[in-house]
């Protein structure tokens, strides 16, 4: 943390740092505390007034079998992008790592994605999968799958797993990229001459010496799938049919702004800033991790 | 490549080629939607090769917009890039500041200053999204850029990055400005701004992108048509109730509102590479 060479000087630095510690307290910190606040009373929808409860919020909520059925929801998602783009980000990679020509050309179709906005590939797969007008689910019809995710809550999941992990695997590809092209080609020469073949040595010496940049990853994409799919969500099923597309962070967003539950929709912000806090501490470990290699 | 394998490299370009492809597929039924007048792209099966209406839906979405969305396609995307540059912009000023004020100062608070704002690493707006808005709805700033904009710069990520590149500076560029006399902020803009070029490239991607795909935030603080980014203007365009969507128009606005991050991407690959993972491979 301390760098050996500094300046001296009274006032400059908090002037340096003020417009950040402004922004940061007005917009983060602040609403932070607001939440936690708000998350120990009922307040009235039209701020009339405000009865102090403690945490019946939360015992409301662990009880509520809507937000319980979120809290599935949300777990099934996540795993399921977060398996999806991690498993086509490595494929990917590890093939665009064989590739000695024409490398560059692959990379540029595979990152672009990237920029992708969630809403934006929500409304493309929208698209595709739309029951009255949509090419796939059309195909889907000539071979007797009856495709409407507005009815179907599973094809409903299916749908917005697809939308979100399209757009992420771009993301897992190039690390993981740079992960196989830190490894010392030395070593898998050393492997091919005593016999082993592509997929032993990946098994034996990339897959293990990539588990640290997937771990890392993992962590990203969790909380890719937790909180930056919500356009996702709200483009292509509106949380539906019947919840089940419901994740957390939409219903933080359903319940405080339509339903307007203030005192519930704090208390399920909270629940969602520990579950971040936790992801950060574990993200934290594993990066200190990688310097100490 | 270590030995020579013909059906590796075949099964090796075939994955590739189907990846790319997957990328694909969407992009091109959408531009192929965006060709066709609304009464071929509703008669199933959908055709499959652009048609004769590109100039005409294009043309119609940027100056009209959509039945539903009445605002012009162009007004729309010129908020989403005053956003997106005003959150790149305002994002990289402020974080290489304070990076600079905690790297290369001593003082009381500086642990302090440190842990408020290295707290909001990970916080991302969406978790503290009613508190946040009533914030801003305070301070009267709904339907203002600066409500749009504030509450997304103020991110640790970008200081965090700084922070690292600063530590990595040799310390001796510093002794040798101080013995020659320079202020601090002389040396900050004579030697540390232009060593620190590549990063803030970098970081100007990843931050263009990020604000210009920003969704949740944007739906809540802007209430008038004329204030919309083009991505809340693709979902009015779809909430359309019974009425027939406007499929042609939606997935040409939806091309459009996709190009200028992906632009944005492709020409600057390296730094964008880098910026991510550290690596220039």
């Amino acid at each position: 943390m301390a760098h050996a060479s500094i300046f001296r000087n009274r006032w400059l630095p908090h002037v340096l740092i003020l417009p950040q510690l402004v922004l940061t307290l007005a917009f983060f910190i602040w609403p932070a505390g607001q939440a936690f606040q708000q998350s120990l009373f009922v307040e009235d929808p039209f701020g009339l007034g405000a009865v102090f409860v403690g945490w019946d919020n939360f015992a409301i909520l662990l009880e509520e079998e809507s937000y319980l059925e979120s809290v599935r929801v949300t777990l099934f998602f996540s795993v399921a992008v977060a398996v999806c783009s991690l498993g086509f980000g490595l494929l990917f990679a590890v093939f665009a790592d064989r590739v000695l020509k024409g490398a560059a050309f692959y990379k540029t179709l595979i990152i672009w994605p990237y920029a992708v906005a969630p809403a934006v590939a929500g409304v493309l797969w929208l698209f595709l999968f739309n029951p009255t007008v949509g090419v796939v689910a059309h195909l889907l019809g000539e071979w007797g799958i009856e495709w409407n995710h507005t009815l179907n809550g599973n094809q409903a999941l299916f749908l917005v797993v697809l939308a979100a992990s399209w757009k992420q695997v771009s993301f897992n590809f190039l690390f993981f990229l740079a992960g196989l092209k830190a490894v010392p080609l030395s070593l898998v020469e050393a492997a091919a001459m005593d016999g082993a073949g592509p997929w032993r040595r990946f098994w034996t010496i990339l897959f293990p010496l990539l588990s640290p940049v997937a771990f890392f990853l993992l962590v990203v994409n969790v909380v890719y799938a937790f909180f930056d799919t919500f356009g996702v969500i709200h483009q292509v099923t509106g949380g539906g049919p019947d919840g089940a597309t419901n994740i957390l962070v939409f219903k933080v967003f359903h319940d405080g702004f339509l339903g307007l539950d203030l005192g519930g929709s704090a208390a399920q912000s909270v629940v969602l800033m520990l579950i971040v806090t936790g992801l950060t501490i574990i993200q934290f470990r594993v990066i200190e991790h990688r310097v100490h290699y | 490549m270590v030995e020579n394998r013909p059906w590796l490299d075949l099964l090796t370009h075939g994955v590739l080629i189907l990846g790319a492809a997957l990328f694909i597929f969407p992009i091109y039924i959408a531009f192929v939607a965006s060709s066709h007048a609304l009464p071929d792209i509703l008669a199933a099966p959908m055709p499959v090769w652009p048609g004769g209406q590109l100039l005409e839906n294009y043309g119609a979405a940027l100056s009209q917009g959509a039945s539903a969305v009445e605002t012009p396609v162009w007004v729309m995307l010129f908020n989403s890039l005053v956003m997106a540059l005003g959150v790149a912009f305002g994002k990289i000023t402020i974080s290489i500041l304070a990076a600079f004020g905690v790297v290369y100062f001593r003082f009381r608070m500086r642990m302090i200053y440190f842990w408020l704002i290295f707290l909001t690493l990970m916080l991302p707006v969406e978790v503290r999204i009613l508190p946040t808005y009533e914030v801003v709805a305070d301070l009267g700033l709904l339907d203002t850029r600066a409500g749009l904009i504030f509450p997304l710069v103020a991110s640790a990520t970008a200081t965090f990055l700084f922070r690292q590149f600063f530590m990595t500076v040799p310390p001796e560029l510093c002794e040798a400005a101080r013995l020659d006399g320079a202020s601090p902020m002389r040396f900050f803009f004579d030697i540390l701004l232009p060593l620190a070029r590549p990063s803030m490239a970098a970081l100007f991607v990843i931050t263009f992108v990020f604000g210009w795909n920003q969704y949740l935030w944007p739906l809540l603080v802007t209430t008038q048509e004329s204030q919309y980014t083009i991505l809340i203007g693709i979902n009015r365009m779809l909430s359309v109730g019974d009425e027939q969507a406007q499929w042609q128009i939606i997935m040409a606005t939806s091309m459009l509102a996709l190009i200028p991050p992906v632009v944005v991407v492709l020409i600057m690959q390296r730094q964008f590479v880098r910026g991510l993972t550290g690596s220039d491979k």
